[in-house]
């Protein structure tokens, strides 16, 4: 196994910027959409995936490092990363029902859902396919949440500020949220001038 | 290919599963242990020490205070009130429906969907301190319709004091496919008078859990857990007739009262019209016990009613459904001069329509008084 020669910062900034799974990749858009409308839910749910993302990161490069590859069973990957996504969700309910009870209602299904956040996956499918080490994976997972985090605050920002504005009436709603996505997208894409790491 | 192969796949599956199946748990002894918690309840009148990480109605449950709740604890029923005055947390999207505006104000809960994490101080009305739990003996079980049973309870440890029209709780033991006790809310058949049984009548619904063991399992001698008495269906005394619409099961709170009159010598203080509706003779039950009454007191009225009699029923009473009759009773027979109240037991769907019924003819909606199945 060769990691990628690439440093922990610069992939950090890569994850949450440039490379943002959520505005570059298109992954983790459902609960991005819906739940963008409430800036506390959105920042509860970022805190949420961005935990889950640096969990499952560290977890599914140990269990696909220190199990499948030793035991040639690399092809159960898909099946064993959900497990442990599963996992680390039912464990991030729990603690999120102990702490803060207001955030378990607002979040209500979505929380339970974040089992099926392709972002997730995706994450842990890149780290896999570009062969990051431990650390990296470790970085690119809490920079992805993170990168997530940021782009459903910002866009929650943005919808409260539309919310107000003159939308036309067909556009109301997930139309125009879908608008700004890919306004905030190119601008995101901006980033890659600065920083032009995969 | 080597067995081995073919093995080590699943076993590593499982192994990592069991794993973090392990993990889970030992997170979820962790997070939820909320110890020991104090539940205040009406200023201060009594205080109870508890084990956290339950709802309250089970929590209540445990500590011999019985919420009503005709559901079990399923939040379909919206029985279980329970004024919180210490923060539990917003309302729950399954809480919503069953409260209005004034009680959400007011932080009025569901307690069955309210878990104790901390320590709460709560208001409950007086007379749930009267509710008690009982241990129940089949004296007697018998048939009364095809689908309707009887079933007449010896208390065994003490008596039990309710008003005609109330209901009680009887809880059925984990059977075949299910796995926990299971409590439904039936209405007392019996009279008050006879403080020690209790009389219910319980008609089988098909997959139901608790009438599939009454009907199916439930035999003489048999022992089980009832609590009572609930609920605020009962006679007002005032001088209005009466206007009694029953279906099926719902026989049972007017036998209770009607006998409970009986006993009071209160037959002849009031006219009661009691409509009782069914589709086929077979339907119907009581019918000796009931004509007899009428024979005897003036002032009481019985008028059965079939929906869809058959040829061979040879039935010669009121047909047609029971709003149909209903209607033309207020209409023709009943007298509008003296005022009337109005008393619904049976399914929703009867209830709601005889109540439109009720209300076409000038029944003030706060005089009639009504116990719905849900």
């Amino acid at each position: 196994m060769n990691p990628p020669d690439i440093t922990l910062v610069p992939l950090l900034f890569a994850s949450i910027f440039t490379s943002n799974i959520l505005l570059a990749n298109f992954l983790g858009m459902c609960s991005f959409i819906s739940i963008s409308k409430d800036m506390q839910s959105s920042n509860g749910l970022g805190m949420a995936v961005t935990l889950v993302l640096f969990l499952t990161s560290g977890l599914n490069w140990i269990v696909y490092h220190m199990v499948l590859v030793p035991l040639g069973l690399v092809y159960l990957r898909y099946i064993i990363f959900i497990i442990v996504i599963a996992s680390m969700v039912q464990i991030t309910e729990m603690v999120i029902d102990r702490v803060s009870p207001k955030l378990y209602i607002t979040l209500g299904i979505f929380l339970p859902l974040i089992t099926v956040n392709c972002a997730i996956l995706g994450v842990s499918l890149f780290m896999e396919i570009r062969e990051y080490s431990f650390t990296q994976s470790l970085v690119y997972g809490l920079g992805s949440g993170l990168g997530w985090w940021l782009a459903i605050m910002l866009l929650s920002a943005i919808r409260k500020k539309v919310e107000k504005g003159p939308v036309p009436a067909a556009l109301k709603g997930p139309g125009i949220t879908v608008i700004t996505i890919g306004f905030m997208a190119m601008a995101f894409i901006g980033f890659g001038g600065m920083l032009p790491v995969q | 290919m080597e067995l081995a192969t073919v093995l080590v796949a699943p076993v590593a599956l499982s192994a990592i599963s069991a794993a973090l199946a392990v993990l889970i748990s030992v997170t979820d002894k962790i997070v939820n242990n909320y110890g020991e918690v104090a539940i205040d309840i009406n200023n201060g009148s009594r205080s109870l020490k508890v084990t956290g990480g339950t709802n309250m109605l089970v929590t209540l449950a445990e500590s011999a205070i019985f919420v009503p709740s005709a559901c079990g604890g399923r939040g379909s029923c919206g029985e279980c009130k329970v004024k919180v005055n210490s923060d539990v947390g917003p309302h729950l999207p399954t809480e919503i429906p069953y409260l209005t505006n004034e009680q959400l104000e007011e932080n009025i809960r569901l307690s069955c969907q309210v878990k104790l994490k901390s320590d709460v101080d709560i208001e409950i009305p007086e007379y749930l301190f009267k509710i008690q739990q009982y241990q129940g003996v089949v004296e007697r079980i018998r048939d009364v319709t095809h689908d309707i049973k009887e079933v007449y309870f010896k208390l065994t440890d003490g008596e039990v004091d309710f008003k005609a029209g109330q209901y009680g709780q009887i809880e059925v033991p984990p059977y075949g496919k299910v796995k926990g006790p299971t409590q439904r809310a039936y209405s007392m058949s019996s009279v008050p008078g006879d403080s020690n049984h209790l009389e219910f009548l319980i008609r089988l619904v098909p997959g139901g859990i608790v009438t599939t063991y009454v009907h199916e399992h439930l035999q003489e001698g048999h022992k089980m857990k009832i609590i009572a008495p609930f609920g605020d269906f009962y006679v007002r005394d005032t001088d209005a007739q009466m206007i009694c619409v029953a279906g099926g099961s719902g026989m049972a709170p007017f036998k209770s009262i009607f006998y409970d009159f009986v006993g009071n010598g209160m037959m002849d203080k009031r006219d009661i019209w009691y409509f009782f509706g069914a589709r086929t003779k077979k339907d119907l039950f009581y019918l000796d016990e009931l004509n007899e009454l009428q024979e005897k007191y003036e002032r009481f009225h019985f008028i059965p009613a079939l929906s869809e009699p058959e040829e061979s029923d040879k039935w010669e009473g009121a047909t047609g459904l029971i709003t149909e009759v209903l209607d033309g009773y207020l209409r023709d027979t009943i007298p509008t001069s003296i005022a009337k109240e109005g008393y619904l037991c049976g399914s929703p769907g009867m209830l709601d329509a005889c109540m439109a019924v009720m209300r076409s003819h000038d029944m003030a909606e706060d005089k009639i008084y009504f116990d719905k199945f849900a």
